[in-house]
């Protein structure tokens, strides 16, 4: 693959006073790769997003951004080329979400300025993208979590940075704006967006992620191919979880819990057949079950409920 | 309101509260003979008695013109320091006292009377301690790492703490008969304390000021979303709050200078002013400003005009601001959580 090294991280050491938080981690990650972090709590990851940001500097190492050291370059040229994307937070004071996502022509503006027709439509553009224009008049603070989440992503849009660093972007969000957020970021990386993203779940790496890089510690314990790396044993390492990688029909995988597979007789073989059955269930027939196990087994043996899938019509 | 209006009318009803301020006092005068006063003076347009017109001067551009425009400059400098510092220290409960300028600035004028007899040393070391306190809390942030918005509220506190202890201390070696009513009055504020001459002095950078950190205010939002957030979209959001401080200071001080300590202006116009305009502060740091000045304007004639004697602005101000406040509380703490 000839692709364009984008980001590089050059041997990055950091350390809060005496507690070291990152130590020696190098990676390369090139241009339109959606690359997803993966580790546990405290690991590193969102001091290592910090410092690819230029948030924090590096102890030792260096961040390269297209040939160029971050160190030496201004916030906001950095701004133009990266977007920061944090967690949803709740804003002190109620700016309309238009006011919002116009923060994000702020890298473009001079010294002192006021915005411009064509930062209205760059905004407006970016909010119709990720479909909520309808929002753009509504206060930050009353909209939903998952709103707020394409807010930022649309203000990210409008900085018109091609490099989106996201700091667990799921997280405080429901299940249905989780989904969401990752059809936006896949429709985005499409578009040739790069997307470097931390997460506490592994996926969404695989579903969504090209490439995921595991730090434990502060150091980079595995880089590669999502499919390679999110293994068993790598998650367990990762984790001290034990889970089961499960290939479902296609290339899709899902990671499921050994506790919850033990009735599954799943031990150490992930490829085994049990998902290919549940994958290729008519979906009427889906459906019969689920509403089967919700008037049955809802209790702690609600396992056995779920996998009643393995037995069809069982 | 249309936002292209907005401005337009606020200045005319600024306009109109001043001349019709100009009017009241111990000597009544009607709009007819301030408009009269004022051709004459500027145009030679009509006649005028040298009597009458020696009185309407000494009445209008001595005393009551310099106060009415140290009202609007006080009024609008502590509203547009209270609405940056709120936007800045990502908080809508702060004020411009939060880095201790005005209590710097308080000991500071008590120390000149009680050590010099010179006025002009008092409001030197008013401007002074007002400074000094600020950059106290600034070094005690700057001493540790971590949240520089919380180290600087927290040496706020210290700071604001040191010079209300030292105060208290002038104040106790004081002598109780001239110097003592003299430093509690100034800590009560008046703009009888305004004198022509401090007010081209001191006026001029709170108008600089007032300009300056309106053309910020669109980097006082992104600030508002926390530093991390403003240095992301590429604000070097260090020096830009450093500037920000030393304006709202500079303003702030300055109105110890011309007019003791006037409380409660800077936290609540921010307040009305957000709930007029909405929080985006590019319109909210201009519209501050305005409303400041009108309120400020209107209060002093309160504070002039009700009793035979004249109240203390600060009191006025802290006796409306104060349920004025309480009551807003509910409606503004929607954007809190």
């Amino acid at each position: 693959m000839e692709l364009k090294t984008l980001i590089k991280a050059d041997r990055v050491s950091f350390a809060y006073s005496r507690k070291t938080v990152l130590n020696n981690i190098s990676f390369t990650i090139a241009e339109g790769e959606v690359v997803t972090l993966l580790g546990p709590n405290g690991c590193g990851k969102s001091t290592l997003i910090k410092v690819m940001l230029g948030l924090l500097s590096p102890l030792s190492g260096r961040i390269i951004f297209n040939g160029e050291n971050i160190a030496h370059m201004s916030p906001k040229y950095l701004a133009r080329e990266i977007a920061y994307v944090p967690q949803i937070h709740k804003s002190s004071f109620p700016y309309t979400v238009m006011d919002v996502v116009l923060m994000g022509r702020i890298p473009h503006k001079t010294f002192f300025f006021s915005y411009s027709k064509n930062d209205m439509n760059i905004a407006v553009d970016a909010l119709e993208r990720l479909s909520i224009l309808h929002l753009a008049n509504r206060a930050y603070t009353e909209i939903s979590g998952g709103e707020r989440q394409l807010t930022l992503i649309a203000r990210a849009l409008a900085q018109g940075a091609k490099t989106f660093i996201m700091d667990e972007p799921a997280s405080g969000l429901d299940y249905g704006n989780q989904l969401r957020l990752l059809d936006q970021i896949v429709k985005l990386s499409r578009e040739g967006y790069t997307f470097i993203k931390s997460t506490h779940s592994p996926e969404h790496a695989l579903w969504v992620a090209d490439r995921a890089i595991m730090i434990k510690n502060g150091a980079v314990v595995a880089d590669g191919a999502c499919d390679n790396v999110i293994s068993d044993e790598n998650l367990f390492h990762l984790y001290n979880a034990r889970v089961s990688v499960l290939k479902l029909n296609g290339s899709l995988r899902v990671c499921v819990p050994r506790t919850i597979c033990g009735c599954m007789e799943l031990t150490g073989s992930p490829q085994t057949n049990a998902f290919h059955d549940l994958a290729g269930i008519p979906e009427d027939k889906m459906k019969k079950n689920i509403k089967a196990s919700h008037h049955g087994r809802i209790s702690e043996k609600d396992e056995s409920g779920v996998f009643s899938n393995k037995r069809p019509d069982g | 309101m249309k936002s292209n209006l907005f401005f337009p009318v606020m200045l005319f009803i600024l306009v109109l509260t001043a001349a019709f301020s100009m009017t009241l006092g111990k000597y009544p005068l009607t709009l007819n003979d301030i408009g009269g006063f004022f051709l004459f003076k500027i145009f030679g347009a009509g006649s005028m008695e040298p009597e009458r017109y020696q009185l309407l001067r000494s009445l209008l551009i001595d005393i009551r013109l310099p106060r009415i425009i140290a009202a609007i400059l006080i009024g609008a400098s502590l509203a547009v320091a209270g609405t940056s510092f709120q936007a800045m220290f990502v908080n809508p409960l702060v004020s411009p006292s939060l880095l201790g300028v005005l209590a710097g600035a308080s000991f500071g004028a008590a120390l000149g009377m009680v050590f010099s007899k010179s006025w002009v040393a008092v409001q030197l070391l008013t401007f002074c301690f007002g400074f000094v306190a600020v950059l106290i809390s600034v070094g005690i942030a700057r001493m540790h790492k971590g949240n520089t918005i919380l180290l600087l509220v927290l040496g706020g506190v210290i700071s604001g703490a040191l010079f209300t202890s030292l105060l208290s201390i002038i104040k106790y070696i004081a002598d109780p008969f001239n110097q003592l009513p003299a430093i509690v009055q100034w800590l009560m504020g008046g703009l009888s304390f305004v004198d022509r001459k401090v007010l081209l002095t001191a006026g001029i950078p709170q108008l600089v000021s007032i300009v300056l950190i309106t053309f910020f205010s669109g980097y006082l939002n992104a600030l508002s979303m926390g530093d991390e957030e403003a240095r992301a979209l590429g604000i070097p959001v260090e020096k830009i709050r450093m500037f920000l401080i030393f304006l709202a200071t500079l303003m702030s001080a300055l109105t110890v200078v011309l007019a003791g300590i006037i409380g409660w202006v800077g936290l609540i116009i921010p307040h009305a002013a957000r709930m007029i305009v909405g929080p985006d502060n590019k319109v909210l740091v201009p519209a501050s400003a305005f409303i400041g000045a009108i309120y400020l304007v209107v209060v002093d004639d309160v504070s002039r005009m009700l009793f035979n004697v004249e109240i203390p602005i600060g009191i006025t101000t802290s006796l409306i601001g104060i349920p004025f406040f309480a009551i807003i509380l509910r409606k503004a703490k929607k954007g809190w959580n």
